[in-house]
């Protein structure tokens, strides 16, 4: 029987050193089961390499930064939506699903499906929140605080103890071990993502990720837990492996099961010393690491398509244990006009 | 003493711990010990059969064999740890 082919718009395609879920998540789809695709890329700046990987991404078109506001990116949805017919859009980037849950239901109603956490969701696991997160939940995370300026920063050595992390509020983070680099992470990373920035107690330990499909009603589609056997400098997993941590994996049933989550997600994990899970942050989005689910035969993207297609999906009831991803680069060679062609007309 | 349950071994000597997610590669002379550990043997014979084979006192391969269970045990491998002289 012949399978539907889902017309399928995915951002993400920044696949650089740090890179975005969109090409992983498109491999996956690639080896979905249920469906065939036709995938859709949306791109935000002219060199994200998934523009130029033509065996993935079928047609690419630039959309406007967050900061355009919703009303600018459903303009140049809809004209999209004319040209593709798109049933499903994945956003990967945290800094985007504000504006795409804002959209959500002016998409539907152009036959675009997406399966997102609710606005409710997506800020009450924001880094800012994470404490009251932590307490309204039951789950061990370790103390935040947002400040907005570098006068509050002075009255933090009574609540924290060097070292500390700084962390944006969407992406980066770095350790601070005295004063004056607290000062400069704040400034450099306040440059790049804006205020606030979010102050958090330094965990010892090893370092974890779950990433999972939790359907909106408090049950576990899938999880994933992984450990992070090379990292980067920019603390970005280069390898990794799939484990069986049943601790982890309770902590996620239970996020999900009280939250209700409603979408993919990553919960980041720090075990310390005495085996104690702290949850350090929970990205709203599926991560860049997202192709060892496939691998280990948990396919979490087939599976967040079919629950956005209003389909019924059952819970992956096993997984493989020691399955290992190795990221690693690779040189396109791209002609000038195809980079012409997305940067002056913002399609390929 | 047992190593735990879910502790993966190969032939080669890799272990891998699937509830941390860490690999270890032991010697030859570990992949004996962890076989005979495997097999049930107690540390008396362990080290009797360790002492036929090799050229060496038994104080020696005490001590070796003590090392190797202490670092199994420190990285969570073993499910009950040995102490030197119980």
């Amino acid at each position: 029987m012949k399978r539907r082919t889902l017309n399928i718009g995915v951002t993400g395609l920044n696949a650089i050193d740090s890179p975005g879920p969109g090409v992983s998540v498109i491999r996956a789809l690639r080896e979905a089961e249920s469906f065939d695709v036709r995938i859709i890329g949306f791109s935000y700046e002219s060199l994200e390499p998934g523009i130029y990987m033509h065996d993935l991404v079928d047609r690419t078109y630039q959309i406007p930064y967050p900061s355009g506001g919703t009303d600018t990116l459903l303009k140049r949805l809809k004209y999209i939506q004319q040209k593709e017919n798109l049933d499903v859009i994945i956003p990967n980037f945290d800094s985007e699903l504000y504006s795409f849950i804002k959209l959500e239901e002016k998409l539907k109603i152009l036959g675009i499906h997406m399966f997102l956490p609710t606005l409710t969701q997506y800020e009450e696991r924001t880094k800012v929140n994470l404490n009251d997160f932590g307490e309204r939940y039951g789950v061990n995370v370790p103390k935040s605080q947002a400040i907005h300026d570098l006068n509050s920063m002075h009255n933090l050595e009574s609540e924290f103890s060097f070292p500390m992390i700084v962390k944006g509020k969407f992406y980066d983070a770095s350790i601070a071990y005295n004063f004056e680099q607290l000062k400069s992470h704040f400034n450099k990373i306040s440059a790049k993502w804006g205020l606030p920035i979010i102050i958090q107690e330094f965990i010892h330990g090893t370092e974890f990720n779950v990433t999972g499909l939790g359907d909106g009603k408090g049950n576990t589609i899938a999880a994933v837990p992984m450990r992070k056997q090379y990292i980067t400098d920019k603390g970005k997993a280069w390898g990794g492996i799939s484990i069986a941590d049943e601790k982890m994996l309770e902590m996620t049933r239970k996020f999900l099961k009280n939250t209700k989550w409603r979408g993919g997600f990553e919960l980041e994990l720090m075990k310390n010393k005495e085996g104690k899970l702290f949850l350090l942050e929970i990205n709203p989005r599926l991560p860049a690491w997202i192709y060892l689910s496939v691998g280990v035969g948990q396919n979490i993207p087939e599976a967040l398509v079919n629950l956005a297609m209003g389909l019924k999906v059952k819970p992956f009831p096993t997984y493989t244990v020691g399955k290992m991803f190795i990221r690693y680069s690779w040189d396109m060679i791209v002609d000038r006009e195809e980079f012409e062609q997305i940067s002056i007309y913002g399609e390929l | 003493m047992k190593l735990r349950k879910n502790i993966a071994t190969s032939e080669s000597g890799l272990l891998f711990n699937p509830v941390t997610g860490e690999s270890f590669s032991v010697n030859p002379i570990g992949i004996e010990i962890l076989s005979m550990v495997r097999a049930g043997k107690t540390k008396d014979e362990i080290i009797d059969a360790l002492l036929q084979k090799y050229t060496a006192d038994r104080i020696t391969i005490e001590n070796d064999y003590q090392d190797f269970i202490d670092i199994l045990f420190h990285n969570q491998l073993l499910e009950h740890h040995e102490k030197k002289n119980a």
